[in-house]
Formats: C-alpha cells, structure tokens, sequence
C-alpha cells in the first residue's frame, strides 16, 4: 500500500502518541484549582510555550482550538465581528480565491447572513496570490475592509504565498491580516512574528498530531469576537475545556516537525522531485498544476487529460495507491476544484486533476508504486473518461 | 468477477453487495448521485436519492468492507429519464421511469463506464432471477418482481449483469440484513418516482410543461363534459380526478380512453371501451428468443408495472410486436411496456419485450 494522501491527513509520529497515551491516562480538568487540575494545566501551558517558541509566537498568542476549520472560523468571522462592531463603516472580507473551505465557506456566510460584501484575490496561473493584486484591493477599499486572509500554502496545489508582503500591506493600512497556515508547518519555516500575520491557523493533524486539536496564534492586540460561549478558557476568546492529552500530542508534533523541517524538506521534496519526473515520464502529456519555484515540498498535483479524476482515484485505489481528487465533494459528489478554476483552468482540467502529497513516512516504494500503476490506469481512465457504449 | 454493486441506500441493494462479496466476487460499491441539486428530491428515508440514501449507501459499503464511491449521473438522468419523462407525457404516452433508469442508466451509462474501468458484471438489488442460462426469470417473491422493469435490457446488458437476491423474498432480505448487522434492514421500501419529491405527477409536469387547457370529451356522444389543464396529466385507465362536469347518461363512471396532444384533447368513456384486444409495441428486445425473432409465438404478457398477466398470441414482423390477448385488458397506455413471458412452473421466463405503440 502506498499512502500518498499525507495532506488530508499524516500518520502520528510515535512519540506524539506516547505523549497523548501517557496524559490520557492522567486525570484532571485544567481549570480546576485542586492538585489534579493544576498538574493538567501544567502540562497545558507547558504545550503553550513549546508551541509558541516553535512558531515565533508568545504564549498569550496560542488559543486553543478543535483544529484548522474552527480557527479559520474564529479568525475570520470573530474579527470581523470585532472590527465592524468599532467601525461600522469595515463591512468587507478580503480572501483568496484559492482559499480552503473552512475560509471561504466563512466569507461566503458573513455575506449571506451579516450584510458583508467579500473581496476575492485573483490567483495567477500558477495559484499566487501577487502583492500587487491586494495592494490593488487596499487602494481601492481599504476604509471598509475588516480582515485579509490568504493561505500560507495552498491545501492542493501546495503554492506557497508571499505571506509576509501581504501581511504588511494589510498593515499599513491597519487591518488584521490572517493566514491558514494547515499546510506550511512543518513543511517550509513558518514565524508567526516574523510574517507580520495578526492571527495564524495551525492544526495538529498535518504535522503528525492528533486530529481534533489545533490553535489559532493571535496576535494580543487583535479583537476578536469569540464564536463559542462558556467558560472562556483561551482569552475569553475559546471556551471548552482544553484537551490536555490532545494538546500535549500536538505540541509534541509541532516542535518535531519545526525541528525537522530543513531535513524534511530536502528529504520529502527529493522524493516529490522523483514522483514528479516519474509522472511525466510514464504520462508525458500530463500537466503538473500550480508552482515550479513557490510549492510545498510534499506536494504534486496533476491534470491527466482525457481522464476524470474520480475515475483514476478509483482504479489507483483498487491498486493499493491512496490519493485524492484534491477537491471538496459536495453529497459525495467530487466538484471540479475552485483553486484550479481560480487558476484558469477549464472544468476539463479541473476535473482530470489528481493530487499526490508525501509526508514523513513517505519512501522511494510509495512514489515507485505510483509510477508503476499510473500508466494503465490513466489507459483505463482515459477509454471510460469518453464513454462510448461498449454494449452496442 | 470484478463486480460493480449499484447502492441505492437501501435494504435490496445492500444485501444484493454482501452476497456479491460472499460469492468471493471482487466488489466496489457505488452510489448514483441523480440529482442536480439533492435537495430538491424527496426528503426522509424514502428510498434512493437523498443524502441521506447516500450516507445509508456508504455505510452498508463500510460494514462489508468494499470500497465504495459516487458516481456523479446526474446529466445523464436528467437527460434520458426526466427529459424523456416530461416528453413522453407531452406526447400523450406514459412512460415508465424506472424502466427507462434501466435501460439507459443503471445498465447502460453505469455499466459502460464499469466495463471501461476494468469491472465485469453490474450487480444490483433487483428482485428477479437471472440463471446460468441466461435467462431472465421473475422473482420467487411475486408481489415485489421487478422483471417487468428489467425486461427492457438486451443481451449484452444481461450478459454483464448479476441479480442475487431473485431467490429470495422481501422478507428474507431483511432478515439477511439484520443479521449481518446492515441498519438499512428496517428502512422503508421505496415507491412513487424518485425526482418528484412530493409525489405530485401532475403538479411536477405542469411545472415543466406548463398550463395548456382543453376539453375532456365523451366518446360517445362527442360532447364536452369537462376541462382540463394539460391533457399530459391523464393517463389511459384513469377514473379519478377527471373533475367532469357533465354526467355519464348511464350514470355509470368514466375513465380516460385515450389522449390526443394534436387537439389537445382528453377523451373518456365507459369502462367497457377500455377494453382491448390487440396490442401494439414497437422496438423489440429478445433475450429469452434470437435476438431477430420473428414470427409467432403463444405467451403471456404484461403490459403494466405488477399489472396482471394475459395468454395471447404475439405476432413479430418488421420490428413491430402484435399481442392478441386471449381476453381483453383494460388500461393499456402507449409508453408502457408489453413484456412477453414464458410461463413455466419454476418462474415465468422473460422472452423479450417492447414499447406500447397503441391498440
């Protein structure tokens, strides 16, 4: 078995798990005062620290949440909220056309339901979002914008943003600037300090964490309207009693995968450069989508003309390959991707794209594996991809 | 085999994947998404094309452990089956949905693509059997036999299609499904036409087809005793809803006789004038005889969905199929189809069947 789907989800790194099973096992709310309560909180605020100092941010900036979708959320609609409700007047959400879901599904609801009128970035060919065209944005809107937020690394092309530039465009004009940052760490060097960012998505799932625990680095200074009401364990800003074991884990995580990242990187995209020669090699006509230069290390994305994605998915499936149309199902319906038809592509393309990312079990087998089972597939997706009937 | 199991979300086709996988097949599941938009079809656990069916599909695929997709139809259903539809009533026919589902979705588009990615054999929860022989037979469960609807497949269709549940009743594939612990066990069968989500036919083809008003017409004196909204709306055979506004002279009821999109017209008269003898059908499908048949042969027939059977003698030529019922049908409607059987003690055998022309 070939597990090429490392960007919807990555195995545990051992001692993440070692850390979850361990604390699991102890007892205590870290809210509560007693002796239980406060050795849960230290293992809590312990995790904060190792997080913060692993991605430039203090402690204070680390908010606890469920993972990458509820940061996003909190990101995008709390400031809104927080900033229309001091200026009336910032009514607008400024985002990426090639945003994940969690964020676009959020612009799209604050404009259906609060009266918001939403700014899309165009991408270019390659997926990237240029300074100049939210400089474009800013001169035109930005008395009325509440928030910018554009992905650090695009979930299925990998394109990496230049995240810092926006940021300090945002800036300049004094408005909070967010960055999904899922599918950068631990992949490239994300700072949360140093990218300029007023709030940061990071979830543990992707860097060999649990699934279900992430945070949101906000910046102090930065109002946000909370979306869950409680007991206000993170700032005010999160209610929920925080997951000790989870959050444990997926500090563990963060910091291995930080420490890891030049070596990951080298290793992992190494082993991507050899899926991608490969790829072409046995498929030349196939079309490697998003970014030569700008690219996450562990990420290849492709369109296979002629074959439809969900076809080749199923036929690689049944050979052991596990990837991923890269696109969101709508009833279990594959849609043909927005980030490609932000990118240019026609619906054709959209719909014949595969994608295949590494992680850090990855090896020369998984990728060889591919190659192997690409050629008959696309053979076979090809001839059902122009169904003529076979039955007369 | 490599086999494809079509998953409706229901009870049938779940059992039909289990036995499939049982008999040492390689199965993959797959679900059809039929819809444009799923939430304008029916709502509630109602059969086959709710998110919900498609969550029950995937479900029932998971406790079998077999891989299982959906498969986007959605273009293609509108085109051949609900296009088709609204047509077929425009021309004063009624056509037969799930039928036309058969014959150019399940085991046409389906199964074509099936073919082309590598798979053998279609399989679905159908109730009817389908022997070594090759021939298609009804279910042992007579009440649910769907072989009327299937008897529209040729032979290259029957050839890749696989039915295990024919011998088995209703009852004994809910049994089945309980005990391998499938929670569509319980589910209630579906009925009524999957993209009429409330069961109004006539309010869904005047959506599509508009309000045309006409007259209903007595066939024997030529008057006009009613009016109408779209002569689409009525069926051959139909008595209720006609809303007639004048009087049968014999007091007796009135059904619909027949309809003419020509004049616009519905025509309705005594019970006894819906009577018929002879029935017409065109495009001709043998699976049970050479696939060129003709000539003439003594049968049964069918000319309706669980409608009662007739002895007749069926005549072939030039691709046009006459039955000569041994005593007379009432409620034959061009669309329909007339599938020709061979009676035998273990199960009626489809020959063949075509399309109602007229009578």
């Amino acid at each position: 078995m070939a597990y090429l789907d490392h960007a919807a989800t990555t195995p545990m790194l051992s001692e993440a798990l070692e850390a979850y099973v361990a604390t699991a096992r102890e007892v205590g709310n870290a809210s509560s005062l007693h002796a239980a309560g406060r050795h849960a909180r230290q293992r809590v605020e312990e995790s904060r620290e190792r997080i913060g100092a692993a991605l430039g941010a203090r402690p204070s900036e680390v908010i606890f949440t469920s993972g990458g979708t509820e940061s996003d959320n909190l990101a995008v609609k709390g400031t809104f909220w927080a900033r229309r409700a001091k200026d009336g007047a910032r009514n607008r959400v400024v985002a990426s056309g090639v945003e994940h879901h969690a964020v676009m599904d959020a612009v799209d609801w604050l404009v259906a339901h609060e009266g918001a009128t939403a700014g899309w970035l165009d991408a270019d060919e390659t997926g990237l979002i240029t300074p100049a065209t939210l400089a474009a944005e800013l001169d035109a809107h930005a008395d009325r914008v509440a928030v910018v937020t554009v992905m650090w690394a695009n979930n299925e092309v990998g394109t990496l943003q230049p995240v810092a530039e926006l940021a300090a465009l945002a800036a300049a004009h004094g408005i909070p600037f967010h960055t999904d940052a899922v599918q950068a760490v631990g992949q490239v060097p994300v700072d949360f300090a140093a990218s300029g960012a007023s709030a940061l998505t990071v979830t543990g799932h992707k860097v060999g964490g649990p699934v279900g625990v992430g945070a949101l680095l906000l910046g102090r200074d930065v109002a946000v309207t909370p979306l869950l009401h409680g007991g206000g364990q993170e700032r005010d800003v999160r209610s929920g009693t925080l997951d000790a074991a989870g959050i444990v884990a997926f500090a563990v995580a963060v910091e291995t995968a930080v420490k890891n990242q030049q070596e990951y990187a080298a290793r992992v995209g190494g082993l991507r450069d050899r899926l991608v020669d490969g790829v072409l090699a046995v498929v030349p006509d196939a079309i490697l989508n998003g970014s030569a230069a700008h690219r996450l290390p562990g990420n290849a994305h492709f369109s296979f003309p002629g074959c439809q994605g969900d076809a080749l998915l199923l036929l690689l499936d049944a050979q052991g390959i596990d990837c991923s149309t890269g696109s969101a199902c709508s009833a279990g319906v594959a849609q043909p991707s927005h980030v490609l038809v932000a990118m240019g592509a026609d619906d054709d393309r959209a719909r014949s794209s595969l994608r295949f990312t590494l992680g850090h079990t990855s090896t020369a087998a998984d990728v060889d594996a591919l190659i192997t089972a690409l050629p008959a597939a696309v053979e076979r997706a090809r001839r059902a991809g122009v169904i003529k009937s076979v039955l007369g | 085999m490599r086999v494809l199991a079509a998953m409706s979300g229901g009870v049938d086709s779940a059992v039909a994947a289990a036995r499939a996988v049982e008999a040492g097949h390689d199965v993959t599941g797959v679900h059809l998404a039929l819809s444009r938009n799923p939430q304008t079809f029916r709502t509630g656990a109602r059969g086959c094309c709710t998110i919900e069916d498609s969550r029950d599909a995937q479900r029932a695929a998971d406790v079998l452990g077999i891989p299982y997709y959906v498969w986007d139809m959605a273009e293609r259903f509108h085109a051949d089956v609900v296009d088709d539809f609204v047509a077929e009533y425009a021309a004063g026919r009624t056509p037969n949905p799930c039928l036309r589902c058969n014959e150019k979705i399940k085991f046409a588009a389906v199964l074509d693509r099936a073919i082309a990615l590598g798979f053998d054999a279609v399989v679905t929860g159908h109730h009817a059997r389908l022997g070594a022989d090759g021939l298609l037979r009804r279910s042992v469960d007579l009440p649910k036999d769907q072989s009327y609807v299937l008897a529209v497949l040729n032979r290259a269709q029957l050839d890749h299609s696989v039915f295990p549940l024919g011998d088995s009743t209703k009852a004994e594939v809910r049994a089945e499904a309980a005990r391998r612990g499938l929670g569509v066990a319980e589910k209630p069968d579906s009925h009524d036409i999957c993209f009429i989500a409330d069961g109004d036919t006539r309010g869904f083809l005047e959506s599509r087809l508009g309000s045309a008003p006409g007259d209903i017409v007595d066939s024997s004196t030529g008057e006009v005793v009613g009016a109408h909204g779209g002569a689409y709306a009525y069926t051959v055979g139909q008595r209720k809803g006609l809303g007639l506004t004048v009087p049968a002279a014999d007091g007796r009821p009135r059904y619909v006789l027949s309809i003419t999109p020509k004049t616009n017209t519905v025509t309705v008269g005594p019970a006894a004038a819906l009577e018929v003898s002879t029935v017409h059908a065109g495009k001709p499908v043998w699976t049970g005889l050479p696939a060129d048949f003709a000539g003439e042969l003594d049968c049964v027939v069918q000319l309706r969905a669980h409608g009662e059977t007739y002895p007749a003698r069926v005549t072939v030529a030039d691709g046009e199929l006459v039955a000569s019922l041994s005593t007379p049908a009432r409620g034959v409607a061009a669309g329909q189809a007339l599938v020709v059987y061979r009676p035998e003690a273990d199960g009626d055998v489809v020959l063949g069947s075509g399309t109602i022309t007229h009578t």
